[in-house]
């Protein structure tokens, strides 16, 4: 019987567009469906996937990103944005994923551990209140090593 | 193939411990799975392990936890508290079906 030999994950998600947000709740999710220990420390834009206001409207990144089937100039017209993250829901919707909203309470009902970080939290005028309830606590750069432990550490 | 024989009954298993025949379970098989993994079954159980099985025979995938959740009336929560150790795993594996590819 093969057993994880690894205990614990640290995910900081630094990111707040839909493309960045996914992939740190989703290996989160995965890590504590195997019995590994997740942690989530939002940080800079990343603080928008538990922003209360804008959890429910990430958008992806068109502009300047290479994989994005939309020619520069056409990405950078009013609209598209809105366009390509709306077609992009449609296509998650088909597959059953859940919205970010969704994901963040199945991470705290798996017992994964939200954490928003202070500085940006203080850059960007936030309260405790702005975000949603599954953060459990607004901490420091330093706080984040100590509750990190020995977990490896996934920069996104 | 590697073969483990629980309650009597010899089932060929892959590297990771899941059955690769599921058709060879039966109940007092994954009773002596659950309990080679240390768990104790209740009913509450039973009903994840029931639909894990009848959701695999129907749609030839294992159920990811939303899955199961939303068809079981037991709560992630509580899916998380019977099975702490990565229910994501131990479902399949108690039911003897593949580890699941659903990462929700």
């Amino acid at each position: 019987m093969s057993e994880n030999s690894l205990k614990r994950i640290s995910i900081i998600c630094s990111k707040g567009s839909l493309d960045m947000a996914y992939p740190g709740l989703i290996l989160a999710n995965a890590a504590r469906m195997s019995g590994i220990e997740a942690m989530l420390f939002f940080t800079f834009w990343g603080l928008d996937i538990v922003n209360e206001k804008k959890v429910d409207d990430l958008h992806l990144s068109v502009l300047g990103n290479p994989s994005m089937p939309i020619p520069a100039m056409i990405a950078g017209l009013p609209g598209v944005e809105h366009l390509a993250t709306a077609q992009m829901k449609k296509e998650m919707e088909k597959l059953d994923i859940p919205s970010v909203r969704e994901m963040l309470s199945i991470l705290d009902d798996a017992g994964a551990e939200l954490y928003a970080c202070q500085l940006a939290m203080d850059m960007f005028k936030l309260e405790r209140s702005d975000l949603v309830p599954q953060v459990r606590e607004v901490i420091s750069a330093m706080d984040f090593f100590d509750k990190t432990g020995d977990a490896q550490i996934i920069f996104i | 193939m590697p073969t483990k024989t629980y309650a009597g009954v010899e089932v060929p298993v892959d590297d990771e411990g899941y059955l690769t025949d599921s058709s060879r379970w039966n109940r007092e098989v994954g009773q002596a799975i659950a309990e080679e993994l240390g768990l104790e079954l209740t009913d509450e159980h039973w009903k994840l392990i029931d639909f894990a099985r009848s959701d695999y025979a129907e749609r030839g995938q294992t159920p990811g936890l939303r899955r199961m959740a939303a068809n079981t009336g037991v709560g992630m929560k509580d899916i998380y508290r019977l099975f702490p150790k990565g229910p994501g795993k131990l479902i399949a594996k108690v039911a003897g079906v593949p580890k699941p590819k659903s990462c929700i």
